[in-house]
């Protein structure tokens, strides 16, 4: 990596961790002052951003693009959730031990599976563990059989679908339609304070950080290597006596991980966890954050899930309609004209300017990977 | 099993129970009779053994019917999506919005007729069918033309794109027509039902849509297999270059057989209204299921297609009464990735090196 790169990435990272929160601190008539309720929007910006480091780390390396992120997502967002809605204890609205929708549904004793969320430390296991073991199990599943591809990304849609069609169910006891909400304490804080919602915002900030860090190691190892390579090349990948499987399976728990995480840390900063977030849209959406700001860097990943997060919450307030078309055409262009994303084509930019005749040899190796091909198959389709 | 089917069998020699048998009541009172009357207890109790066969029988023939019902649904759906995916290798994300386009085409053609000639209503429907066909095909002609043939090859860019393409048209539905649902009546020819026997009756749209599947499917045989143009198409989805370089407009041919597969969703578009809601997310009720066809079918095999809707609409309405709707789709779920176990590319692989895309 090149110096005035890392002296960006360190910007960022010092501007994302230590400066919004003081921004925070200081009193609202100065000019730096940051908003509760900015700081609060970046905080979901950045549970994003950490889904998205996930998503990057499999669909920009290893080229396995999974539509049911969102689900992983849901499911870490749902363990908090669950240890938020024992903790409220009697102090909800119904005064019952129980959630309140339980009582609703008129369920009586708590079920079992609620139980160990009781357990600070138990939940916060489950956070991580609960998406791992289901990406472990249904990626074993995909990639044992050499599911790849589209099949994949089909199946994983599925995957989104169902999940959404269940979690919707009373009968889950997992607070249906509705989902969990209405949290009042995290670990014996109230939640309603600015003070906790700034030190959510900061560990925020440093989960993703620490992923980002992680993502890096993963990506600069020997193994990282051989996901880029199973990006361009399964075949040859596994004819050099590799088993693409199994890295695409650990790359898929690890993300599947990173997203249960960032589920974790938004719930107590939104307030409520809804299936709703783990259906086929959002999950889809989680991709268009990658794509859009570059896939294969991540940097990009992240810049991608705030800057397109950004822009939502400010078209959604201002012109709700045009958000669908806004992201549609989003979609559409980020595909066609820049498929390396922001990141990548400001570099290739970059790279022009630099040396107005250097070889591409040089560029990123995604974008001309693919724009190199789409260059060739444009020469077959229009004879 | 068999014994199932011996039940059957005897039901249906044994015939339907006089109609007033057929209450509740009925079996109810029978049933005091067996305990109260010990002259007519053994005629009571065949009775109610013929009831409940009778009952059976029934139940049977209206889940296969169901099953035939759903599964022509998932063809017509999934016949478009497989012939553009096995041909050109495009996953049209955008399909469910074809659909939607179908079926508000078929919306726009009945207040036509309302307006304009309402002495001739029942005929819209006749009308609709081509007009959806038309309507979607023209946006795929421009969709393919327009934006994916610049993809070629590279299916996970043109499911993003196709995807946009999806939220594009849906939200111009929504802004155009109303976020609600819009109201599409059933001509008379096409409500009522079929009594096909004592305690059944089999609904005239769903049997319509048994027929159009089949037509459909029909006539995509025909055209692949028995015409100029589908010789063509076979050939392209062959060998690109190598048909390109004996002449065939592969431009062209790529053109047509996105505009045969999105028009065949506007018709199941216009289908759909007789047997559904349609507002502007009718596509993505659909999507996620008619994908489940197309990938355990197996890519650019029609008979692939056919058998899988079979499989897995017959599959869903078999095991619904038992796990409800919602944990039977669930079940299809994990029922097609433990059959992609088996065979990892669907029903009908393609082998060899031409399988590596």
């Amino acid at each position: 990596m090149r110096k005035p790169e890392q002296v960006g990435l360190l910007a960022v990272a010092l501007i994302l961790v230590v400066g919004l929160p003081l921004g925070n601190l200081l009193p609202p008539s100065s000019p730096l002052h940051v908003s509760n309720f900015t700081l609060n929007l970046f905080g979901k910006f950045l549970t994003y951003a950490i889904l998205a480091l996930g998503l990057d780390l499999l669909w920009g390396y290893a080229g396995v693009l999974s539509l049911g992120h969102g689900v992983f997502f849901g499911l870490g967002a749902y363990a908090m959730g669950m240890h938020l809605m024992l903790e409220i204890g009697s102090k909800s609205v119904y005064q019952s031990a129980l959630p309140d929708f339980m009582v609703w549904n008129q369920v009586k004793d708590l079920p079992l599976f609620w139980r160990p969320f009781y357990s600070a430390p138990f939940t916060l296991v489950a956070i991580v563990l609960v998406p791992a073991l289901c990406a472990l199990v249904f990626g074993f599943l995909a990639f044992r059989s050499r599911v790849r591809g589209v099949y994949l990304s089909i199946i994983t849609q599925a995957l989104a679908m169902s999940a959404w069609l269940v979690f919707n169910r009373n009968e889950m006891n997992l607070g249906g339609t509705n989902g969990l909400a209405d949290f009042k304490t995290i670990f014996g804080v109230p939640l309603n304070q600015p003070s906790t919602q700034r030190m959510l915002y900061v560990v925020t900030a440093i989960m993703l950080v620490a992923a980002w860090a992680l993502c890096r190691w993963i990506t600069q190892s020997r193994a990282g290597k051989v996901l880029v390579a199973i990006r361009d090349s399964e075949t040859r990948v596994l004819f050099s006596g590799y088993s693409p499987a199994s890295y695409k399976l650990f790359v898929f728990v690890i993300s599947a991980s990173l997203a249960g995480v960032a589920g974790a840390l938004y719930a107590p900063q939104v307030g409520i966890i809804t299936p709703a977030k783990m259906g086929v849209l959002p999950s889809i959406e989680m991709v268009v954050w990658v794509a859009a700001g570059g896939r294969g860097t991540l940097i990009g990943a992240v810049l991608g899930a705030i800057g397109v997060n950004w822009i939502q919450s400010w078209l959604t307030t201002s012109y709700p309609d045009l958000w669908l078309l806004f992201l549609g055409a989003l979609f559409m262009s980020v595909v066609l004209f820049i498929p390396d994303g922001v990141v990548g084509a400001l570099g290739r930019l970059a790279q022009r300017l630099r040396r107005p005749s250097a070889s591409s040899l040089d560029a990123p190796l995604l974008g001309q990977a693919t724009l190199g091909s789409s260059r060739a198959r444009g020469s077959d389709t229009t004879v | 099993m068999k014994r199932l089917l011996v039940l059957l069998v005897v039901a249906w020699l044994a015939g339907p129970p006089a109609s007033h048998a057929q209450s509740p009541e009925a079996a109810k009172a029978l049933a005091d009779l067996v305990v109260d009357d010990a002259d007519k207890r053994e005629a009571a109790r065949d009775a109610i053994r013929q009831i409940e066969r009778w009952g059976l029988l029934v139940r049977t023939v209206e889940t296969v019917f169901q099953g035939a019902s759903l599964a022509s649904i998932l063809l017509l759906m999934a016949l478009g999506l497989a012939i553009v995916f096995g041909l050109m290798g495009v996953i049209n994300m955008a399909h469910g919005e074809l659909m939607a386009l179908g079926a508000y085409s078929t919306f726009v053609v009945q207040n036509v007729f309302r307006a304009r000639w309402p002495q001739h209503f029942d005929a819209y429907f006749v009308v609709a069918l081509p007009v959806s066909f038309m309507v979607a095909a023209l946006v795929g002609v421009v969709l393919e033309r327009g934006v994916i043939r610049r993809l070629y090859g590279r299916p996970l860019e043109t499911l993003l794109l196709t995807w946009g393409a999806s939220l594009i048209i849906q939200q111009a539905l929504r802004l155009y027509f109303g976020a609600a649902n819009v109201d599409v009546s059933s001509p008379t020819w096409l409500s009522g039902g079929f009594a096909l026997m004592t305690g059944l009756r089999l609904p005239f749209n769903r049997l319509f849509i048994i027929g159009l599947a089949s037509v459909s499917v029909a006539a995509m045989y025909w055209l692949l297999f028995r015409t100029d143009t589908g010789l063509r198409i076979r050939a392209v989805t062959q060998n690109r270059s190598m048909s390109s370089c004996l002449g065939v407009r592969a431009g062209w041919v790529d053109a047509t057989t996105f505009a045969l597969g999105a028009g065949l969703a506007g018709l199941a578009g216009c289908a759909l209204t007789q047997i559904g809601n349609v507002g502007p997310s009718l596509g993505q009720n659909y999507i996620v299921d008619s994908f489940m066809v197309v990938v355990t079918g197996g890519v650019g095999k029609l008979l692939g297609t056919i058998l899988a809707a079979a499989g897995i609409g017959g599959l869903n309405k078999g095991i619904e009464p038992a796990l409800g709707a919602v944990f039977a789709k669930v079940a299809i779920l994990i029922a097609v990735i433990l059959f992609l176990q088996r065979r990892p590319a669907g029903l009908f692989a393609t082998r060899g090196r031409g399988a590596e895309a």
